[in-house]
């Protein structure tokens, strides 16, 4: 049987392997490392279903007491592998760009390393999946920052992205030192840095609590800018904008997710302070309300799924404050197709024209495939019927109601009336201006698959959402047990 | 059997955009649509008060979520109104200059999405089909609309976005209502769970409130109106027959379904409101109607002031009118789906409807002038047609009404007043019809023709089922009442 921990040794190995053969082997062609990359990491994924549970966190030690391999963390697990998986499908496609924007002497070089650091990547979001203890969770959290530094960089020579890196490397660096100031008082309150004794220790009357609370804040200005929740959601658009755009869409669900993923494990021991609810629910409703109406002016697409991706956190952050880590997974999973759906149709779209809303005009026409990808993609982050966004933005709601989270749902009500439009502005881009060019688009075997199986994804978790929430049933009770005894 | 109606459409729409021929595959599938519902009507038990061809699919044992669809006799009479106007509006759509395929995809997609609202027991399955409208309605008007048509579709697909995300609120709302153990989204578990009194007075009052704006918006309730007649004027004729015809009533449809059996006490508490609101529709939006200058958002008015009757009926609470709302349902989808199509036919030949520019059509399109003259006449609401025993049974339920009210009370006033909302409708539908059909020909329309002989079949399938159920009324309150007696006679 496989142990957790084994799977994410073997996507560090597969990573150092791929850099290797950047190193030393020239001449061959890159992109049979991206296939490489691709099949090590959908073995990782399939490895992952056959993983033995870990110890019962109260009597885990050791290595276990900082590692946990429960339901929610292998999920993650396989999320992150997924996300990387279609992040790397993006790449091949993206490969050109990279190859003429990063011109030195040889004819490919570096495009081995644009491969190789998802997977490294991938790993800390793995690592930080499980992470049940704050140092481990600043160290993975740290792997995958450093590893998007150079990413989002990447292309450097274009003005913008390098903008964006800088960007993105000041404001990231100040959001790690929030954290680790917030970790030392969390510490210098409680004397534990594992979330499970930390729980206890607050559970005693003796620990200060308002100086373990000030603490959780520092940690939540931290993963609010993760996350992208205002108000530390200023570097999204430039970053998203500047960056590659295969790295954006890693940005957006990736680390977006080990965000949350995060947010959950750390709430969970100062649920019982109530001033924390409150303040969730400020930063939610901020979020929606900025996101939104800044997404509504947008012309330029890679721009606009920036500001979409904000107000998508201020709708997991409802459930975030209503304690309801299933609607947040299932908000996250249908996230995840949705936002990697969009992303793969404006990779392939924008080498052709560009990122602008305008440049879609009269894809229905050049490319009916990647149009319709597009609407189910739009439609789903909109939150039509029969789409997993719909169903996402369901659950969400249904447990702000359950709470009556009045002010909740009226600005979620709001908003989503506002994204509707943002959206179909791209539906009507497509479909009913005509184009400036006819000839046809050509999208490679591969990426017309790797679209077909989200689309249908995307479809069948709109009707059948079973399999996510069977999932996540247990949490789901743990996590009510947990809000209920906070009452 | 039931299944094959809702899939039906859908399905071709989907054949469709694959590549198959559109008019052709389109036509089928809403004859087949018909013909099925036909049969379905024919086998229906009138009696019998419960949903029948009852199939169901459990999806989440835990939400207790299951694809459950059935008709009773409430429904049947929408399903049949949906797939009449679905065959109408596929045979009276024309040359398509572009998108061909899509256009007629999208028609089918509407139509699909109404059948399976109407034919839903479960709660979630009846919001999302409804929604399933919603983008082709956007592309529609959107992409072969005219006149001011991009505001008309931002406008559109903006209010139903609200209104349905209101509605989707009070759904929850009502799902959270009832006790953990007995939550479900099937409607039939949440009449047992009404039926024991275990939805509360207070939370009833909420929901209702919520069901009314969120509905009324989609039904164009005064003062949330002001999206139907630019959508209707902007869009091409066949969208506008679906969507007023049918996809409208999907918000009339839910108040009767959910409102009266589940909400007693929060109908009673907003009926004043509601009373207030739809007089609104009647008489304000009547006279807006009488001041239009052009054909098609006169149109669009007239169909925002009809609900008005039927929202009449529905807050009267009593059997008849509750009944005679239905059966106005039914008759107004027919008649504002005929109007539109003439509309639409006249705007392709003249190119304006302008009622000034227009006139004398009735020499040279006598077919046209006869067919608007009597869908004029039935959205009137004349003896004869299925509009005329459906607004008679509305007035007569609203004056008498299901509350037990003293003496002088809101509802008397209501009916006088709505009474004369029928004086308005014949000015303002007499006057179009003498300024389309009637007077002196203009020169320019000199070469106009006359329907070509294949239009005629759905004119005359409108008409024909309009007249048939204005001389038997009996024929749907026979199944229409049942569905609704324990619950208006408990309420009185």
């Amino acid at each position: 049987m496989i142990t957790a921990p084994e799977l994410e040794i073997a996507v560090l190995i597969l990573g150092m392997v791929i850099l290797m053969f950047e190193a030393f082997a020239a001449r061959m062609d890159k992109r049979l490392l991206a296939f490489a990359g691709i099949l090590g990491l959908a073995t990782v994924l399939a490895a992952s279903f056959f993983v033995v549970p870990s110890p019962a966190a109260d009597q885990a030690t050791g290595f276990w007491s900082f590692y946990t391999a429960d339901s929610l963390s292998i999920f993650f697990k396989r999320f992150a592998l997924l996300t990387t998986i279609f992040v790397l499908i993006m790449m091949i496609d993206y490969a050109p760009v990279v190859r003429g924007s990063v011109v030195t002497g040889k004819v490919q070089s570096a495009l081995g390393e644009f491969f190789a650091l998802p997977i490294f990547t991938c790993a800390g979001l793995m690592y930080m999946a499980s992470a049940i203890d704050f140092i481990f969770i600043f160290v993975s959290l740290e792997l995958v920052t450093i590893s998007f530094y150079v990413l989002v960089s990447f292309t450097r020579r274009n003005p913008a992205t390098l903008e964006a890196g800088v960007k993105y490397l000041v404001l990231s660096a100040l959001s790690t030192a929030f954290l680790v100031y917030g970790i030392t008082w969390i510490f210098g309150a409680t004397g534990q840095t594992n979330l499970e004794r930390i729980t206890v220790a607050l559970a005693n009357s003796d620990t200060d609590r308002s100086a373990a609370l000030f603490g959780m804040v520092l940690v939540l200005v931290a993963l609010g800018f993760k996350i992208g929740a205002v108000p530390f959601q200023i570097w999204v658009p430039d970053v998203y904008q500047g960056a590659p755009t295969p790295v954006t869409a890693y940005l957006s669900v990736g680390s977006k997710a080990a965000g949350f993923v995060v947010l959950l494990r750390v709430l969970r021991p100062f649920l019982m302070l109530p001033q924390m609810q409150r303040l969730l629910v400020l930063i939610a409703i901020l979020t929606l309300i900025y996101g939104n109406l800044a997404a509504l002016p947008q012309g330029n697409l890679k721009r606009l799924l920036a500001y979409s991706s904000v107000a998508h956190a201020g709708y997991l952050l409802i459930g975030v404050a209503c304690f309801d880590g299933g609607a947040v997974i299932f908000y996250l999973t249908a996230y995840l197709l949705m936002t990697l759906l969009s992303f793969a149709v404006l990779v392939i779209v924008s080498q052709q024209t560009g990122d602008r809303i305008s440049d879609f005009d009269g894809l229905g026409k050049r490319s009916p495939f990647l149009a319709f990808a597009m609407l189910i993609g739009m439609v789903s982050l909109a939150g039509i019927p029969f789409t997993a966004g719909f169903l996402g933005k369901f659950f969400i709601f249904y447990a702000a109601i359950a709470q009556r989270q009045l002010a909740l749902v009226v600005v979620g009500v709001i908003t989503v009336a506002c994204g509707f439009y943002y959206y179909l502005k791209v539906v009507r881009a497509m479909y009913w201006q005509s184009a400036a060019a006819v000839d046809k688009i050509p999208v490679s075997a591969l990426s017309r698959f790797a679209m077909s199986a989200l689309i249908l994804a995307i479809l069948a978790l709109g009707i059948y959402p079973q399999p996510i929430l069977k999932a996540f049933e247990p949490t789901r009770e743990r996590i009510a047990a947990t809000s209920t005894i906070t009452r | 059997m039931l299944l094959l109606v809702i899939f039906c459409p859908i399905v071709a729409a989907i054949v469709i955009m694959a590549g198959a021929p559109a008019r052709k595959t389109a036509l089928v599938a809403s004859v087949l649509t018909l013909a099925i519902t036909l049969l379905l009507l024919a086998s229906f038990q009138g009696s019998q008060r419960d949903f029948q061809h009852v199939t169901s699919l459990s999806l989440s044992p835990e939400w207790h979520l299951s694809f459950t669809t059935g008709v009773d006799g409430l429904s049947m009479v929408m399903v049949l109104l949906a797939a009449i106007v679905t065959m109408a509006a596929v045979w009276f759509t024309g040359e398509i200059d572009r998108h061909k395929n899509a256009f007629y995809a999208c028609l089918l997609l509407i139509s699909g999405g109404a059948i399976g609202a109407f034919a839903s027991i479960d709660l979630f399955f009846f919001y999302a089909f409804h929604e399933l409208a919603l983008i082709p309605t956007f592309l529609l008007i959107g992409i072969w609309g005219s006149g001011n048509r991009t505001a008309a579709a931002w406008k559109i697909t903006i209010y139903l976005a609200i209104g349905s995300f209101i509605l989707l609120i009070g759904l929850i709302l009502l799902y959270q209502s009832v006790p953990v153990e007995s939550r479900s989204f099937d409607m039939r578990a949440l009449k047992a769970a009404a039926a024991l009194g275990q939805i509360s007075a207070d939370a009833q009052r909420h929901i209702y409130l919520l069901l009314l704006i969120g509905f009324g918006i989609l039904i164009s309730l005064f003062p949330f109106h002001t999206w139907a007649p630019e959508a209707y004027a902007s869009a091409p004729a066949p969208a506008a027959m679906l969507h007023a015809g049918v996809l409208k009533k999907f918000g009339l449809y839910g108040l009767l379904r959910l409102a009266i059996p589940l909400l007693p006490d929060g109908a009673r508490h907003w009926t004043n409101l509601l009373v207030v609101l739809l007089l609104g529709n009647i008489i304000y939006v009547g006279l807006v109607t009488i001041a239009q200058k052009r054909l098609d958002w006169m149109l669009g008015y007239s169909s925002v002031m009809h609900m008005g009757y039927i929202f009449l009926g529905i807050a009267s609470a009593n059997i008849l009118g509750v009944t005679g709302a239905t059966v106005l349902m039914f008759a107004h989808g027919l008649s504002i789906a005929l109007l539109f199509a003439i509309a639409g036919e006249l705007r392709r030949r003249t190119g304006t409807l302008v009622l000034d520019d227009l006139g004398g059509l009735g020499k040279v399109m006598p077919f046209a002038g006869l067919a608007f003259g009597l869908g004029a006449f039935a959205a009137i609401g004349l003896p004869g047609f299925a509009n005329f025993a459906a607004e008679v049974m509305i007035f007569f339920g609203a004056f008498k009404n299901g509350w037990e009210l003293e003496r002088f009370h809101l509802f008397q006033i209501a009916t006088v007043l709505g009474l004369w909302g029928v004086v308005i409708s014949a000015v303002y539908m007499l006057r179009a019809y003498r300024k389309a059909f009637m007077g002196t020909l203009a020169a320019r329309w000199k070469d106009l023709v006359d329907l070509r002989p294949g239009l005629r079949v759905p004119v005359t399938l409108l008409v024909g089922a309009a007249l048939c159920y204005g001389f038997f009324p009996q024929s749907f309150v026979r199944i229409i009442a049942p569905a609704f007696r324990p619950y208006l006679s408990a309420s009185k």
